[in-house]
């Protein structure tokens, strides 16, 4: 295989002119007028209030003020900024070193889109990894401490073969009419993502790799009773933790996993927390919250590509703006074949499966 | 006005006396519910870690609670339909008890809902302009919305007829009897609710089916009367209110109906589902015969199946369900083959396979079950009072002026009435 050949992207360079965002600043009187003064003035005081005091109990007003805070969306940018310094200031005290938290907006035109060479991966499960150190999830001992956002399903190839012919009928699966001469094979439902082989590609195997696949109509947007997670203008769906209250409703109506509950505290050892995190993304998660992959918001609202594309080593993962026709998800989108995950359920994914 | 005025505190003297058995009654469901406020601490400081639950079945014996529980409030209305529509008058004596019985299952549905958050601290961001209401895009809103006027709806009859029993006036049905008759249609509405609450999520196909809000009417019609027709034997048995034959041969009635029909519905769905065996069909097979060597769930609804069979066959035989010896056999029997169906057998086979197809087990632990018997306990501490306080207004032992005489009887009488009133 080709994995050691391809030299990983240097995130600083080459990126295609989609995902290159020069923040622009965004009109300041349209975003004054959803300022809703009875929702969150009280909680612009608290905050304010509890920043300005010089207690020895920083840290409990911080989360004091946290605690009083409205939904993200429809704080005014000067309430949103209060929210993200607070934010550094627990962070960076908790973690020890200097955690910054932005606030990047999406940028104008951008419809991000996703698309994935199932023939090409091989299962080394690299993105899964560089996800969890990049996005900053919990990595515990115990079950439920451990929170992994992309799942890379192996699945047998399977056969059908002459030899079973004769075996009869396949057990199980109810009232049969049918023949025994297969083994499982392409059934993505029933492979396992928690292997740790030799080496990869395994010969008897393929993989397909799932996560959040950032539907243009996300049930699990549909079923949040506060809204606190939603859709943004660049199509990802983001959650805002401080607004979640954990009914899970989410998770039940999400067809594809990909949201996780917080159990507990997410166990984050201080020298492996990613500092450079977004408000919407990989800022440390608190107990009790929901959360999900969203195409690493705090790299692709500042160019860079998702951790999972930069670390493929054989390039099976793409990322770009799906309005830019030269982007490379448009070109395979024109030119590939494409399907996506459980497209009788009418999510509209944003995240292609092709082959080539 | 003075009437209003001391109606509030011969009410809560009167509930707050009792005798011994009373008090003894009271201070084991309260052991009960320390136990579980502890549990409730653990939760909201190590988190729902000390559950069973996990981010692939992440609803568990909370949220089946909270399922069985709607059952139960919107199973009152198997009372109030008879006594206001057919004017049923054995019904209609004791039609309080139900609205009584009603907002306790309520309130012990809200229990259930803070037991299952994950951060019930912030509760407040569901509350209309302090936080943000998603109606009408989310079911769980809805939800929330139907219970409350719910609670609201059993809150102002029931107690607005106990304060004109209490004051001896006449019940003004212009105001009356609107409520009471929305009461009824909300009933339906609450169960059906919570039943698009799982129905309407595609994701999982086990409850993704039309059939699931009449299956759950029919479950909460069954259920519901069971536990009535219990707390009424209990109700016959120790205090001095006689409920008569008819109003229970009446809920015996109703749950035969009931349980026969949610029966038929679930073999509907399992010769549905399992003679054509799609994936879809999974969540059910797991739970008749387990997945993949997991068959955790396979004791419960076999034995689920069996209790409301064996009940269904006891209200069936006229001679069985008038026999006031066996009637309480047949209705715990169908309680809890309802209140596992309905739990256990529904909610967590949900989520076996889960989307992706991982198949995981669920064991809730010490400390969930022991929050789930204590948000029960607080349920059956406040119907206690509640139906006290009913049944003495009901009986004329607690009524406007009769706070005097009532007093200077209640010293000569002594301890052994109080032991006799005692629930």
């Amino acid at each position: 295989m080709t994995q050691n050949k391809i030299p990983l992207d240097d995130p600083s360079s080459g990126l295609p002119s989609e995902c290159q965002a020069q923040p622009e600043p965004k009109d300041s009187s349209e975003v004054d007028s959803r300022r809703d003064f009875l929702k969150t003035s009280a909680a612009s005081i608290l905050g304010a209030a509890a920043l300005m005091t010089q207690s020895d109990d920083a840290q409990a007003n911080i989360e004091w003020a946290e605690h009083f805070q409205g939904n993200y969306r429809l704080m005014t940018e000067q309430e949103k900024a209060e929210s993200r310094a607070r934010l550094e200031k627990r962070y960076s005290a908790e973690y020890g070193k200097e955690v910054t938290v932005d606030g990047t907006p999406a940028k104008e035109g951008v419809l991000l889109g996703y698309a994935l060479n199932i023939r090409k991966c091989i299962g080394c499960r690299r993105c899964v990894k560089a996800c969890v150190e990049e996005n900053n999830q919990s990595r515990g001992q115990k079950t439920g401490e451990t929170i992994e956002w992309i799942q890379v399903m192996k699945m047998a190839r399977g056969e059908f073969s002459k030899e079973k012919m004769n075996e009869g009928y396949p057990e199980g699966l109810g009232i049969q009419v049918g023949g025994n001469a297969y083994s499982p094979a392409g059934v993505v439902l029933e492979g396992e993502y928690f292997y740790e082989p030799k080496a990869v590609p395994e010969k008897e195997s393929t993989y397909m790799p799932i996560a959040c696949m950032q539907c243009e109509k996300p049930p699990c947007v549909k079923v949040c009773p506060v809204r606190t997670t939603y859709r943004e203008p660049d199509g990802v769906v983001v959650i805002d933790y401080n607004w979640c209250i954990g009914c899970r409703m989410c998770m039940s109506a999400c067809p594809y996993w990909a949201r996780r509950i917080n159990l507990t505290t997410p166990v984050l050892p201080k020298e492996a927390m990613n500092p450079k995190t977004h408000y919407l993304g990989n800022r440390p998660r608190m107990r009790g919250v929901v959360e999900k992959c969203t195409w690493c918001v705090q790299r692709n609202r500042v160019g860079r590509y998702p951790a999972c594309v930069e670390v493929c080593p054989v390039g099976a993962r793409k990322f770009g703006n799906l309005l830019d026709p030269e982007s490379e998800v448009s070109q395979i989108l024109a030119r590939k074949n494409v399907f996506r995950l459980k497209a009788e359920l009418n999510t509209f994914p944003k995240f292609f499966y092709f082959f080539d | 006005m003075h009437k209003l005025m001391s109606f509030a505190p011969d009410y809560i003297f009167y509930i707050l006396k009792g005798g011994i058995k009373f008090y003894a009654w009271l201070g084991f469901l309260a052991v009960l519910i320390a136990f579980a406020l502890y549990g409730f601490y653990l939760q909201n400081t190590e988190g729902l870690i000390v559950t069973g639950l996990t981010s692939q079945i992440h609803d568990g014996l909370y949220f089946a609670n909270l399922v069985f529980l709607v059952g139960v409030a919107a199973g009152a209305v198997t009372i109030v339909f008879p006594a206001y529509v057919y004017h049923h008058k054995a019904m209609h004596e004791v039609t309080v008890l139900g609205e009584m019985l009603a907002m306790t299952a309520v309130i012990m549905v809200m229990l259930f809902v803070f037991a299952h958050m994950g951060r019930p601290d912030r509760l407040w961001h569901m509350i209309p302009y302090l936080g943000i209401y998603n109606m009408p895009g989310s079911m769980l809103a809805w939800d929330v919305l139907v219970l409350n006027v719910y609670l609201m709806l059993n809150m102002v009859c029931g107690f607005y007829f106990l304060y004109v029993k209490y004051s001896g006036g006449e019940i003004n049905k212009k105001f009356f009897m609107p409520l009471i008759y929305i009461s009824i249609v909300w009933a339906l509405s609450i169960h059906t609710v919570t039943a698009f609450l799982i129905s309407t999520l595609p994701a999982r196909p086990m409850w993704h089916h039309s059939m699931m809000p009449i299956r759950f009417i029919m479950t909460a019609f069954a259920a519901g009367p069971c536990l009535i027709i219990l707390v009424f034997l209990i109700i016959r048995k120790n205090t001095k209110l006689w409920i008569q034959d008819e109003a229970i041969n009446l809920l015996s009635l109703i749950i035969t109906w009931c349980l026969g029909i949610a029966l038929f519905l679930t073999l509907s769905e399992i010769v549905i589902e399992l003679y054509a065996r799609t994936e879809h069909a999974n969540g059910l097979y797991y739970l008749m015969f387990g997945l993949h060597g997991l068959t955790k769930l396979v004791p419960w609804f076999w034995g689920s199946l069996i209790a409301m069979l064996t009940a269904f066959v006891m209200f069936l035989i006229p001679s069985v369900r008038t026999n006031y010896k066996l009637l309480p056999i047949a209705c715990v029997l169908g309680f809890a083959g309802i209140w596992i169906e309905k739990g256990m057998g529904l909610i967590v086979p949900g989520f076996i396979p889960t989307p992706i197809g991982e198949v995981t087990e669920y064991y809730p632990t010490m400390i969930e079950i022991m929050m789930s018997i204590g948000c029960w306990a607080i349920g059956f501490f406040i119907l206690t009072l509640l139906l006290k306080g009913a049944i003495g207004i009901l009986l004329g032992e607690v009524r406007y002026g009769a706070g005097k005489a009532k007093k200077s009887n209640d010293v000569a009488s002594g301890a052994k009435s109080a032991a006799y009133e005692a629930l």
